[in-house]
């Protein structure tokens, strides 16, 4: 059965191109960059080129990316970092409530360690109150990481809004690209953050690789000491064919993006205009600022598990909740935060799109799982009440 | 033809661990943590990685945690092991460690901690007696490697072992150079956390593992998502984890015969440069070494320059090690040592693998004490 993959939040195909660029460094050139030899020192520049094809992604420096095992390390890095290196000018931080485990669990480390948190309100498109945050900041306050874009509901926050209350403060501002970068347009010196973090296999680049862009003269402590790798901000002998993997699906990324976009987006907008005339089916997250390949609903009466299950019967993958949160049953912070019921918040689920979805698999998805929805709901205890409320779609 | 004699710095992949990686970097794409078959597919093979790893080391599965690195497994286990209940302010170490261990300890001064670096001998070697007097209450973990990257120079976990567990301190080895190179049982040795790295055994660069003994508390580094059971986060790099796998399921079958072959290469290397060399001394020669590394002085010559002139004759070996060679720093392990300067500058460090063969090791025979000849006629007319 051909199998049609809608969870390109979950993670990526490697692109042909990638595969290409990093084999010679998964074969013949294996050196160690650090090695004072040819070997080393084609291994080397191979990091360095790369280096230079991610902060052209996003308009960086090429000194200014700092590469990581992945986009979790890159969160951890700089919010660890800055509430360790600015300590002593206070212990206030603030994220939101839409954050990615690898920011919300990291904050929750440092509230343990005796570090205030405040985590941020959103309305109903998932979009920072930022009143809100003009008020939380106190004296006290040394770092602000906000999420550039959910993977959960796939809405695009106001990231520059925020930088510009941020700095009207002279606070260090982060934010969690993950999931934006490499697939809408990003220019760092245009957002003014002060770090962003990515990770390669969201944009068709491998796994096992991140980056962290850190602004020249940001200060950050190094999470992970030992060698002098990445100038010494980050230890450990660099991941070679992964940093070069990620390099190219950069470089492809910035050629291709907009294309990509047009793609992705027609699709998108073929799902949500084909699922909202379905009865009590809701669109999460904003219907227009929102990543072009991401489309994520609530599925009243019915449970994400089993639509997931149903679709995969018909070679269709599609995820319900964050992939890093579907083993754990609790509903998503996320949902909770743009305040779907708990109840609802089971009946989530997101179609994230590639560049390698064709209409075909659109049309697949739009026959198939009205029906899905249809049978789970014949069968779904939560169906009581059905009826005694008004139907129709409406956004949540 | 190229001669790599750096084996301790990194290694080649090994064919068969590209082969099992390649179709993860292809058609097998999905991510672990997914629930459908084409995602648990996925974890099943990080699963199936985790075995391999573990039954190298005689660990049950659930003891490995994959890590990009064995820099990132030496911060984990220290800094885990700093969070424990009533955990001391103190760090036990060896003058001789890696960097990954050294320079974290450096830089945890910075909140209070203290460590002792265990001085060693002319042999490399240290002194348990002095190891169980400087251990006390304020002390929250002893971390020692088990063998050296630039001599080879074993340490005697199993007996540390012994020491810290009297003493009620955790211990952590970094094993980075030793797995797959040398038979290791966790159980044997006691440890209660052990790093590994996967290029150095002819995996992947960006994976490394770290053993945490079951009952052993653990505080993860790396905070987010569930995966690793909620020790380590991050979407898991399953190509290089599957190579990892693959890796040590191949080093635990031909371990013995490879470390037999390994060791005869190096021993035809040491005996032959040796005999043609005069003021030749081998680094850490009678202390237990791993069979791979040889790291020869040859007096009076700047080993960079024998660097330079062996990479025109493409053969590549290294002086100290490869994560402190950018530093331009004397090796911290030979000045632990004890080693007279010129014999230090002069260092060359020759790590072998089992993809080496007889013709390579005679043909640096051939062409190397001819150019310390060279160099040193250099140097002497320059009064040097």
């Amino acid at each position: 059965m051909k199998t049609r993959y809608f969870d390109h939040v979950a993670t990526n195909p490697l692109l042909p191109a990638a595969l290409d660029a990093m084999m010679p460094y998964l074969k013949e050139e294996f050196g160690n960059p650090l090695s004072v030899y040819d070997l080393g020192l084609r291994a080397k520049n191979a990091i360095e080129d790369a280096r230079d094809m991610v902060a052209s992604l996003i308009n960086a420096k090429s000194a200014e990316i700092i590469f990581t095992a992945s986009g979790a390390e890159a969160n951890n890095m700089a919010i660890k970092g800055v509430a360790t290196a600015k300590q002593g000018e206070g212990k206030h931080i603030i994220i939101s409530k839409v954050e990615h485990h690898s920011v919300l669990n990291t904050a929750r480390s440092l509230e343990k360690a005796g570090f205030a948190v405040t985590y941020l309100p959103v309305d109903k498109y998932g979009f920072f109150d930022l009143d809100a945050l003009k008020k939380s900041i106190s004296k006290e306050t040394i770092l602000i990481s906000l999420i550039h874009a959910s993977s959960e509901i796939g809405t695009i926050e106001p990231i520059k809004e925020a930088v510009a209350i941020a700095k009207e403060r002279n606070i260090t501002i982060h934010t969690d690209a993950v999931a934006s970068t490499g697939n809408i347009p990003i220019d760092v010196k245009d957002l003014g953050v002060d770090m962003l973090s990515m990770s390669a296999h969201q944009f068709y680049g491998p796994k096992g690789a991140g980056a962290l862009y850190l602004r020249q003269g940001q200060r950050l402590v190094p999470l992970i000491y030992g060698g002098i790798q990445e100038n010494g901000r980050r230890a450990g002998t660099e991941n070679v064919p992964a940093i070069v993997g990620m390099g190219k699906a950069a470089e492809v990324a910035k050629a291709e993006l907009q294309q990509r976009n047009a793609h992705t987006g027609r699709l998108r907008d073929r799902i949500i205009n084909a699922l909202k005339d379905v009865e009590k089916v809701h669109l999460t997250g904003h219907p227009t600022q929102r990543l072009l390949h991401h489309a994520s609903f609530v599925v009243e009466y019915i449970e994400g598990e089993g639509m997931l299950l149903m679709l995969q019967a018909k070679g269709i993958y599609a995820a319900s909740g964050s992939a890093c949160t579907s083993k754990a049953l609790k509903a998503s912070p996320t949902l909770t935060a743009i305040n779907v019921s708990p109840t609802m918040a089971h009946g989530s689920i997101v179609f994230s799109l590639g560049i390698d979805n064709a209409d075909e698999d659109i049309e697949l998805l739009l026959e198939e799982f009205p029906q899905i929805i249809k049978r789970l709901r014949d069968i779904s205890p939560f169906r009581k009440g059905w009826g005694e409320e008004e139907g129709g779609s409406k956004h949540v | 033809m190229n001669i790599y004699f750096d084996n301790n710095a990194t290694t080649s992949v090994a064919l068969e661990v590209l082969e099992a990686m390649l179709p993860y970097l292809k058609e097998a794409y999905g991510n672990p943590s997914t629930a459908y078959s084409f995602g648990r597919k996925v974890r099943d093979s990080v699963e199936r990685a985790r075995g391999q790893v573990a039954s190298l080391i005689g660990a049950k599965e659930e003891e490995i945690i994959f890590t990009s690195s064995g820099t990132e497994s030496d911060n984990t286990a220290i800094m885990s092991a700093l969070r424990f209940k009533n955990a001391g302010k103190h760090i036990v170490t060896t003058a001789v460690e890696h960097p990954a261990v050294l320079n974290l300890c450096k830089y945890l001064q910075t909140f209070g901690y203290t460590y002792t670096e265990l001085p060693v001998d002319n042999a490399g070697m240290i002194d348990l007696d002095y190891m169980a007097q400087i251990i006390d209450a304020n002390t929250a973990i002893l971390s020692i490697m088990y063998a050296n990257n630039e001599t080879g120079v074993i340490f005697p976990i199993d007996k540390i072992s012994r020491i810290a567990s009297s003493k009620n301190v955790v211990l952590h080895t970094d094993a980075v150079q030793a797995v797959g190179k040398l038979p290791i049982n966790v159980n044997d040795l006691g440890v209660q956390m052990l790093s590994i790295s996967g290029h150095k055994l002819h995996a992947p660069k960006g994976v490394g593992a770290l053993y945490v003994k079951k009952g052993t508390e653990f505080y993860p580094y790396i905070i987010g998502g569930h995966q690793e059971n909620g020790r380590r986060a991050g979407t898991e790099n399953v190509a290089a984890i599957v190579g990892l796998g693959k890796a040590c399921d191949i080093a635990k079958t031909f371990l013995d015969s490879e470390t037999l072959k390994v060791q005869h290469l190096r021993d035809r290397l040491e005996a032959g440069l040796l005999n043609k060399c005069s003021n030749t001394i081998v680094n850490g020669a009678s202390s237990p070494r791993l069979s791979n590394t040889s790291n020869i002085s040859f007096a009076y010559v700047d080993g960079e320059a024998i660097l330079m002139m062996l990479d025109k004759e493409g053969i590549y070996a290294s002086s100290g090690s490869a994560c402190s060679s950018g530093s331009g720093q004397p090796s911290h392990v030979l000045r632990a040592m004890n080693i007279p300067q010129e014999y230090i500058r002069s260092s060359v460090r020759f790590s072998l693998s089992p993809y080496n063969s007889e013709e390579e090791v005679d043909a640096l025979i051939g062409i190397l004490p001819q150019l310390i000849e060279r160099l040193r006629h250099i140097s002497f007319l320059r009064g040097n």
